[in-house]
């Protein structure tokens, strides 16, 4: 059965479906009951913005409020998981990484190769990603190139429900650590999704819209602002873009970019992170060495400036890469093309 | 045996003692082998406090998992890591514990409950947690001990997990490694408390101070508090205060310690000499029995050598295997 719910509710049925079916999968975080040992509601948030609400009532006491001690709560889910369980641990947001980042970095990414390939760590660490929130420059960051960065980790990013939920049910059941980044501007986005469960497979782009003309490659919310791009390019200029939302960044659907860039001849990569070092270089460069023959014109990138994340509502939409900046660098592309 | 006064069988009394010879002799050893070359990286070495590893883990079997530290020789041997995989991943060789691609710093076998020492100082506090956790959730009755020395006692990520424990009553023992040193900087000089045990009241959880060269202390405080997590009294701390025989690491040439300090350690608080005299004194072993133990670890040391040093490098692909289970 298909219906339409939020990102929001396709993450809950996914943590829900697989503490129903695999009694190892727990789940620690800050308020992610919410009120434990309080004198209202236990369950009376479920996570500051209620994602994982009603889950305690169902499954109780495997799901764990923590203290506010991300290296402690974050460390014991990735000491758990390498003796057997799958915990779920949820990092409110992904800026608190600064105070938890050796469990992650140093300790779970590195078990597996450190240890000769004998230990195994099935830990989720889902956490929520991006600007827009007029949240400021501590909880607003897209931080994902911190994690791919990383051998080891496995990083993900969806851009919508069904997604989130099929990456989601894959991630608690893959046997490596997962950062799971949920862009917080995406939870009440809906669309169609089965009410059973089902996995989507790390490491496959999907190919959101067709087109010949340029290849346009994102993930997570601005896999929208592509795609409003894309919409506005067809109408005013019919250029027809081949829009590509990688939805795993670690491992990454390198095929699918080059058979659309080798198909189109132009890339634009739009991404939230800041510019250096980011998932947009990344896959420029992959492209300009893998394809270069391919290209008929330079690369282009559409990405947050190379500053923190402004307060004012005036200052933060200009940090977020718009449609319009998408649009703009389609055309950097087409007009070098021309000209050469 | 009648005249065995102590609260261990005399099998059990041998027992200790050969792992704190093997701890000793491994240790001795690899700083003779370091000191040829043939060893690449960082050496942590643990002689002087084998009596704080193995009182503790004497109370332990392979459900109950540990975190060790840099200095994690003695944990390993204690816990039951196999002697030639240890000594062969020291070499960086294609049989060692973690096929050569861990090192010193990095030993673990959890088919033994040895999470692993630990290059980051602090680091195993939040996962033995979770191990206890664990346990917990598998109702296995599994106890979790992480070991950090005093530089480590002031870590973040350790105090944060002695909160951690003593919230969710977790079994786990902190077991401060009290040297003296972090590294080359004083326990007086970085720690303002004058005991470890302050930091265990501060958190709501019973603390203990032994002296780490005796084996019988630190056996019989470790079992109370082994025994009290077990059966869900929650976490404790242990502090041993204990010498390092050797530097921080091997080639430290040791100027900020007293001129004969560890001619002195060696002399007055050597944890085996205190152990045999003990035992023998009290006639529940002769000097003989402990020659035998001297010599059959002797010959096994040697042949952790010999094997380690003929044992194949890693092939070049290991360089890309095992990242991931599957990517």
């Amino acid at each position: 059965m298909t219906r339409k719910i939020s990102f929001k509710t396709a993450i809950n049925e996914a943590l829900d479906l697989e503490m129903t079916r695999d009694p190892s999968v727990i789940m620690l975080g800050e308020d992610i009951v919410g009120g434990c040992g309080a004198p209202g509601e236990a369950d009376a948030w479920g996570g500051v913005l209620g994602v994982t609400k009603g889950l305690y009532a169902k499954h109780g006491n495997r799901l764990l409020d923590t203290p506010l001690s991300e290296s402690a709560y974050i460390g014991a889910a990735i000491g758990a998981a390498a003796c057997g369980m799958r915990p779920v641990a949820e990092l409110m947001f992904i800026d608190f990484v600064g105070v938890c980042f050796d469990q992650i970095f140093n300790q779970a990414a590195k078990f597996r190769y450190m240890f000769g390939g004998k230990a195994r760590t099935p830990v989720v660490i889902r956490t929520m990603v991006g600007a827009g929130f007029r949240a400021a420059a501590q909880h607003s960051q897209m931080l994902t190139p911190l994690f791919t960065q990383l051998p080891g980790l496995k990083v993900i990013c969806p851009s919508n429900a069904y997604d989130a939920k099929g990456l989601l049910i894959q991630a608690i059941r893959d046997d490596d650590p997962v950062i799971f980044c949920e862009h917080k501007n995406l939870y009440s986005a809906e669309c169609d999704v089965p009410a059973e469960s089902y996995t989507i497979p790390f490491g496959e782009a999907n190919v959101v819209r067709e087109g010949k003309d340029v290849t346009i490659v994102s993930y997570g919310l601005t896999v929208h602002r592509a795609l409003d791009a894309a919409t506005t390019l067809a109408q005013k200029d019919r250029i027809e873009a081949d829009v590509i939302d990688l939805r795993t960044l670690s491992p990454i659907d390198w095929d699918t970019v080059l058979e659309s860039v080798e198909k189109t001849g132009r890339l634009v990569v739009v991404d939230e992170a800041n510019p250096r070092c980011s998932i947009a270089t990344d896959v420029a460069a992959y492209v300009a060495q893998h394809a270069f023959g391919a290209l008929k014109a330079a690369p282009q990138m559409v990405t947050a400036p190379h500053t923190p994340v402004p307060f004012s509502p005036s200052l933060e939409d200009l940090y977020i890469p718009t449609a319009d900046a998408v649009v703009a660098a389609v055309g950097k592309t087409i007009a070098r093309a021309k000209a050469a | 045996m009648s005249n065995n006064p102590f609260p261990l069988s005399s099998e059990d009394l041998m027992r200790a003692y050969r792992t704190m010879r093997t701890i000793r002799d491994f240790e001795e050893r690899l700083h003779v082998e370091f000191a040829k070359g043939d060893i690449p990286g960082f050496v942590h070495l643990y002689a002087g406090e084998e009596a704080c590893a193995t009182g503790i883990m004497m109370h332990l079997t392979d459900i109950d998992r540990i975190a060790s530290t840099h200095r994690g020789h003695g944990h390993c041997i204690a816990k039951g890591v196999d002697v030639h995989e240890m000594m062969a991943e020291i070499y960086g060789k294609a049989t060692g514990s973690c096929r050569g691609k861990g090192g010193s710093m990095h030993i673990a076998d959890l088919s033994k409950g040895m999470m692993g020492a630990n290059g980051i100082l602090g680091a195993g506090a939040p996962l033995i947690c979770g191990a206890a956790l664990a346990s917990r959730f598998r109702g296995d009755r599994g106890v979790g001990i992480t070991f950090f020395g005093d530089g480590a006692a002031n870590q973040g990520t350790v105090l944060e997990s002695m909160n951690l424990a003593a919230a969710w009553n977790l079994p786990v023992i902190f077991v401060v490694e009290n040297n003296g040193y972090a590294e080359s900087t004083s326990v007086e000089y970085a720690t303002a408390v004058d005991s470890y045990v302050d930091r265990a009241s501060g958190f709501g959880m019973p603390g203990v101070t032994v002296d780490g060269m005796d084996f019988f202390a630190v056996h019989e405080a470790a079992g109370e508090m082994i025994a009290r997590a077990r059966d869900g009294g929650g976490p404790a701390l242990l502090e041993c205060n204990v010498a390092r025989f050797f530097g921080h690491f091997e080639g430290d040439a040791q100027t900020y310690k007293a001129k004969g300090e560890n001619d002195y350690n060696r002399e007055n608080r050597d944890c085996l000499k205190i152990f045999r005299d003990r035992v023998c004194d009290a006639g529940a072993a002769t000097r003989h029995d402990f020659a035998l133990i001297d010599l059959e670890v002797a010959s096994l040391i040697d042949a952790a050598v010999i094997s380690a040093k003929n044992a194949a490098l890693p092939q070049a692909r290991e360089l890309l295997t095992d990242v991931y289970v599957a990517y």
